[in-house]
């Protein structure tokens, strides 16, 4: 079985604090991770692999140094990378990037499931593993919270919608975009590592590959940000103390007069 | 004639909230543009009456397609049909919710009517120079505000987080058409096959369509602890959250878990209990209406965010709170029961 596993780097959130003076978040300078909900479209790759046996190829889109990224899925189990890194692909929005990433897959010999995170905790839309399966044309499964079974020409999952979970059945090739109940993230081994840096990490340019060059990039994409702001995330709110019985229960009437208020209660 | 459309969604005999929301966010853009607004259903056995629920909330026209073959969500089948519609009658905005099906089906439709979109948006205006679509959402964990157009592409598409508005009280004195749009076997995908539903044990897990969600976190101590905030949430008849800290440690399932890693919601009442505030559980409670806290460290992050917040020992201050909120109802009723 082949599997592909498209993922991003993004921005380690867990580094971001927010600055005390604006009450708004500092991101400068902070390191750049594996994009942590593609932590479990990876394992999900690694435990099919053991399983069922498979040759795992991870996509990675960004600068050079998102090469560091596909390193990391390598040291998890996966076998090689290809790197998608060209000024041409900068500025990309999901529908470009879907785009980019859905040729590179048309590329390769054969594939059986691409599997991708949910979303990146960066942009947050969670849109480019739905687009890449409408241009590929092949069948999507979103949200699957679990894989039930894999036959040489279908597999079984499960999606976890609003109040429950639709169990589906897709021909095989498909698409899966996969949620945290899915697999539990290994940390990488020793001799993972080591054949993450003996692995060498092929760089696919805009001229690699017979892409539309209209459809690269930020002139390829439909939408345009015309407008950023950092908004405050402190709301500056009211807090009591109930350090003890009085306490407590002054506090606690002033929260139910606040409730009320709000008609909360 | 080009006009703003909204996805309506549906549970199989019943239209889901999230169809009147979205209503209000159109019939404002289509007022603002001088416009139509129409509204698009697809599958479910619906009847006459439900469908102009949709009218008396906002909407001009509603067209409606259905067929046993639509009742469960497909995404190749519904996105076919959507692009077809699309083709047919070039509306020039879609409005969609952000729910596991609008963000399934919208990025699908965005491929296929060669269209941008914008997710999870929390506000929608009109530019006033342009009449282009002003889509605006969170980005980073919320960290940023992007406000995103699609300039020269149609229908400008985005969806948008359910509850972060409230749909228009019911008038029953408006009219609108109501379009059957004729089914074909040619919508049918009939490549993936459905093979069942499955229901969540407890019931008190839907936190994003909840009005109030109750979460608990690290402060708990343990996952027997939870109890304390299922008590809460039932007198608050509230849905049940948590912090990634306590799905992590197997205290509750995945499905409860707010934040960056879990679900972002807009409730009227987050009530945050042992929860630190990280920046983690921030991004999922951003446009939260309201925030209530109680935490014992006084340096806690979930101080500074919340709109109100008490600094003390949630084993006493919870158990406590209830008990005063039903000596209050007792006396808010005394006399008369």
């Amino acid at each position: 079985m082949n599997i592909v596993i498209p993922i991003k780097q993004v921005p380690d959130s867990n580094k971001v604090k927010m600055d005390p003076e604006s009450g708004t978040m500092m991101r400068e300078g902070v390191e750049a991770v594996v994009n942590p909900l593609d932590l479990y479209s990876i394992q999900l790759g690694v435990d099919l692999k053991e399983k069922y046996g498979a040759s795992i190829t991870v996509i990675s889109m960004g600068p050079p140094k998102a090469a560091k990224a596909i390193r990391e899925a390598i040291s998890m189990g996966c076998d090689d990378g290809i790197l998608l890194s060209d000024k041409k692909f900068g500025g990309s929005d999901t529908w470009a990037t879907s785009y980019t990433i859905a040729e590179t897959i048309k590329s390769l010999p054969a594939y059986d499931l691409v599997i991708f995170g949910e979303r990146a905790t960066d942009g947050d839309t969670g849109q480019v593993g739905p687009c890449t399966a409408a241009w590929l044309d092949v069948p999507l499964a979103s949200y699957v919270a679990s894989v039930d079974a894999v036959t040489d020409d279908s597999i079984e999952v499960e999606r976890m919608v609003e109040g429950g979970y639709q169990k589906l059945r897709l021909p095989k090739p498909a698409v899966l975009t996969v949620v945290k109940e899915i697999a539990a993230p290994m940390l990488p081994t020793l001799s993972g590592k080591k054949r993450a840096r003996r692995t060498e990490i092929p760089t696919y340019t805009a001229e690699s590959l017979p892409f539309e060059d209209a459809n690269l990039g930020l002139k390829g994409s439909p939408t345009r940000v015309v407008k950023i702001r950092t908004p405050k995330v402190s709301r500056e709110g009211r807090v009591v103390h109930a350090t003890d019985g009085e306490g407590t229960e002054g506090a606690l009437d002033e929260l139910i007069a606040y409730l009320k208020e709000k008609e909360l209660v | 004639m080009s006009f703003v459309w909204t996805l309506a969604e549906q549970d199989g005999t019943s239209l889901k909230g999230v169809s009147f929301e979205l209503l209000a966010r159109g019939r404002t853009l289509a007022d603002k543009l001088e416009t139509k607004l129409a509204s698009v259903v697809i599958g479910g056995k619906l009847s006459e009456e439900q469908l102009q629920e949709l009218i008396h909330r906002g909407a001009d026209e509603v067209y409606y397609i259905k067929n046993d073959a639509l009742d469960d969500f497909v995404v190749e089948t519904y996105s076919r049909i959507l692009v077809k519609l699309i083709e047919q009658y070039d509306p020039h905005t879609i409005l969609a919710a952000a729910t596991t099906t609008g963000r399934t089906l919208m990025p699908h439709v965005s491929i296929g009517a060669d269209t941008g979109l914008t997710a999870d948006c929390t506000d929608l205006d009109i530019d006033p120079e342009t009449g282009q679509l002003l889509q605006t959402r969170p980005a980073i964990g919320g960290n940023i505000m992007a406000t995103i157009k699609t300039p020269y592409k149609r229908p400008q598409m985005a969806t948008v987080r359910p509850k972060s508005s409230r749909p228009l009280e019911a008038d029953t004195t408006r009219e609108g058409k109501i379009i059957e749009v004729p089914f074909e076997e040619s919508f049918v995908d009939g490549r993936v096959e459905v093979l069942g539903y499955r229901h969540n044990e407890d019931e008190d897990v839907d936190i994003q369509e909840a009005e109030m969600v109750i979460s608990g976190g690290r402060g708990l101590k343990k996952g027997d602890n939870f109890e304390i905030i299922r008590k809460l949430a039932t007198r608050f008849d509230a849905a049940i959250g948590a912090s990634r800290d306590a799905v992590d440690r197997g205290w509750i399932s995945y499905p409860h878990q707010v934040g960056l890693s879990g679900k972002t919601i807009s409730p009227k009442l987050y009530f945050a209990c042992g929860i630190s505030g990280s920046i983690q559980q921030l991004a999922g409670i951003k446009t939260a209406e309201t925030i209530v806290a109680v935490n014992n460290d006084p340096e806690a992050n979930i101080h500074k965010i919340a709109d109100f917040s008490i600094v003390g020992d949630l084993f006493e201050v919870l158990p406590r709170l209830i008990e005063k909120l039903d000596e209050n109802g007792k006396k808010a009723t005394g006399g008369k029961s």
